[in-house]
């Protein structure tokens, strides 16, 4: 299945040589969660702390068991703030 | 001990300076800065006054920490009758002015009358005196800061100016410090401007004391210690300031776009930190590196500079330089809300406004609301002087500033602010405002509590009253659903108290990405006299807050004020997370006054009156 992975911040050093716009675009097996996300890029896990799939907030607890689906977008980012 | 206990009283129609004691009993129930501010223009004018009347008064202030070592601890505000709303107003500002305020030995300066003609007040220590400002009238901030201090032979000089357009009536002007800081919502920069105040500036030396040294000492170093090991505040800001926020609200779907047309902006990622960290042809980054103001440990701020051959400054050498911005609130006012992705024209416009003295988030949005009047027909070519005012023009953008900053053309128009343009042209449901105070960055379709907090803001539409966007989508303290109004209602109430209470001490608010009262109090504690705990801050910030509150209703808001444009109760958002919602301001109202001791009509409880001794 088809899912889009965008890492932004410090975590865009951990994307594929050539993406653009932060994101790379992936061949995933049905099944694939965030956390299996996490460690095919090797992210260290304390700056995945922002995790959304298609723009929902994904739970800590949950980024090992959410199921990822077809054109998924999961988006993460390392703790950040503004105002 | 921490406040100066004194204060500067300037008549700037006597033309007279003197000193007098800082009322002691109200620094205990109001602490200082924004709190304390508020107190003394409840006590000393009237709420109906008119903002631009020398009966308004201005006040500058600084809290008890201000010019301390803890981390964040060179902030001040602007507290006055604002001029773009007709409310309350407090504006608050970093950089360096503060500092210097304070080390001159005033906690509060107070402004009172109108100067006959333009002067400046300089500050040196004790010494204070109004003078002369015909040379500065019609210049810059930038120029005006740096002819102050060339004509004092002191580049130590701390100075915050007005520009053009707060002498022009600008109604979103604002006071700037240290070339790029500013004191920049509600106008009171306009504010100054009617008084005829061109700038004030300041150096001092004398020293801030504390009560006891040790325990502060001990306290400030564990405070900057939290704020180096919190991911956010010791990473997250510093490496990307808070421009990191463009992608993340874009992916919840929360981006006002377009004049809140939309929720979501194709191009945020060309406006985004990211974006400013990408080499341009010239090879080099719009972000040249970040900054801190006084005392700061975080340094989240950002410095940067338009590429040479952009149309903007190819021809014009003086602004090939690197200054101030883009901040997260100035990018996507001038971005997003007008569909600009030229993040180079944001930029040269984030100059403009901080070179000329407005507030680049009402300025921005207003010139969203322009667009959209444009595109409808409301006004054409006849009022714009020709400028196709068009969504996604970065001339537009960029001409507006410049004719705002000046007060000319159709850019005067503008600097109306969004109700009053959009009124005048027959369209004011195109006014995306809350009391004439123009929305910030965060949709409240997406983020349900910033409804409620932007309708229930004291000083109109603002994210720095209760920024529940740390709970609703950055999980700070803890996480909550961004698309439920459940637990909004005390969320917002909580937020506001322990907000009012930070303004009030002389720190950053965005300390409190990493502290809570509990890291903030043992520094205000051992600072100053008299028992300070997390819960009597958090006391003082729910006083501060119903006194604001107070403040507002005598000068003729009422519940009914409360509200947010119809397009954001109506509308659903289109696209994204939220799509489908609206916000519900309804559900979370009638339990938030409930919550804060109100009425059903909005009005502090005698009750509430009597229990938080107002």
């Amino acid at each position: 299945m088809r899912v889009n992975v965008k890492l932004y911040a410090l975590l865009s050093d951990y994307l594929p040589a050539g993406a653009e716009d932060n994101q790379v675009a992936l061949d995933l097996d049905e099944g694939t969660t965030p956390e299996d996300v996490f460690a095919r890029f090797n992210l260290p896990r304390q700056y995945c702390s922002i995790v959304l799939v298609n723009g929902i907030y994904v739970e800590p607890s949950e980024r090992g068991s959410h199921r990822l689906s077809e054109n998924d977008t999961l988006a993460v980012w390392p703790p950040v703030a503004g105002g | 001990m921490a406040w100066a206990r004194n204060v500067l009283r300037v008549n700037l129609t006597e033309g007279t300076c003197k000193n007098e004691p800082l009322n002691m009993d109200w620094a205990q129930k109001y602490l200082g800065q924004r709190g304390l501010a508020t107190k003394y223009l409840v006590e000393e004018t009237d709420p109906k006054v008119d903002p631009l009347s020398p009966d308004n008064k201005m006040i500058m202030t600084t809290g008890p920490l201000t010019g301390t070592c803890a981390s964040t601890a060179g902030r001040y505000s602007v507290v006055t009758k604002g001029a773009l709303t007709g409310a309350i107003a407090c504006s608050n500002s970093g950089g360096f002015f503060g500092n210097e305020m304070k080390n001159a030995g005033y906690d509060m300066i107070i402004f009172e009358g109108r100067a006959p003609e333009p002067v400046y007040l300089l500050v040196e220590n004790e010494n204070a005196r109004l003078i002369d400002a015909s040379e500065y009238w019609g210049k810059s901030v930038w120029d005006t800061e740096e002819g102050i201090k060339a004509k004092h032979q002191d580049p130590l000089i701390r100075v915050a100016s007005i520009g053009v357009a707060g002498e022009k009536g600008v109604k979103f002007a604002c006071v700037v410090n240290d070339m790029h800081r500013a004191a920049g919502r509600s106008g009171v920069g306009t504010v100054m401007g009617s008084k005829n105040l061109k700038a004030v500036a300041i150096r001092g030396t004398l020293g801030v004391s504390v009560e006891d040294v040790g325990a502060f000492m001990q306290a400030t170093a564990d405070g900057k210690q939290t704020l180096a090991d919190n991911p956010v505040t010791g990473q997250g800001l510093p490496a990307f300031g808070t421009q990191v926020l463009m992608n993340v609200i874009n992916e919840v779907g929360a981006l006002p776009t377009r004049n809140h047309r939309d929720v979501q902006f194709d191009g945020a990622k060309n406006i985004s930190a990211e974006a400013m960290a990408e080499p341009r042809a010239d090879g080099k980054p719009n972000l040249v590196t970040n900054a801190a103001c006084f005392g700061c440990t975080i340094a989240c701020g950002r410095i940067s500079t338009v590429e040479r051959t952009h149309y903007t400054v190819a021809e014009r050498p003086q602004y090939q330089i690197a200054s101030g911005g883009l901040e997260y609130e100035a990018a996507w006012a001038l971005g997003a809300a007008t569909g600009v992705d030229d993040l180079d024209a944001l930029t040269f416009a984030n100059f403009i406004c901080n070179e000329q003295g407005i507030d680049p988030i009402s300025f921005g949005a207003t010139v969203g609301a322009a667009m959209e009047l444009y595109e409808e027909g409301a006004i054409g070519d006849e009022q714009t002087g020709g400028l196709e005012v068009r969504f996604g023009s970065a001339e537009a953008l960029t001409q507006l500033a410049e004719q705002c900053g000046q007060g000319e053309g159709f850019g005067a128009e503008v600097g109306l602010g969004s109700k009053l343009l959009c009124e005048k042209y027959g369209k004011p449901e195109l006014s995306m405002s809350v009391k004439g105070q123009e929305f910030p960055a965060y949709d409240s379709r997406g983020i349900q509590g910033m409804g409620l907090a932007y309708a229930t803001a004291n000083r109109g539409a603002c994210h720095l009253r209760a920024y529940t966007v740390s709970s609703e989508i950055l999980g700070v303290p803890e996480k909550t659903d961004p698309h439920v109004t459940e637990g909004k209602a005390g969320l917002v109430k909580a937020f506001q108290d322990a907000t009012s209470a930070v303004d009030s001490t002389g720190l950053c608010v965005f300390t409190t990405f990493a502290w809570s009262l509990d890291d903030i109090a043992p520094q205000v504690n051992a600072a100053c006299e008299g028992d300070w705990t997390a819960e009597r801050l958090l006391e003082v910030g729910e006083r501060i807050w119903n006194l604001e509150r107070q403040y507002n209703t005598a000068a003729g808001f009422t519940g009914k004020d409360d509200t947010l444009p119809a397009r954001l109760l109506k509308d659903a958002a289109k696209t994204g997370p939220a799509e489908g919602l609206t916000n519900g301001l309804d559900k979370m109202l009638p339990e938030y006054y409930e919550v804060r001791g109100w009425t059903a009509d909005g009005v502090p409880s005698n009750e509430t009156v009597e229990r938080l001794a107002l």
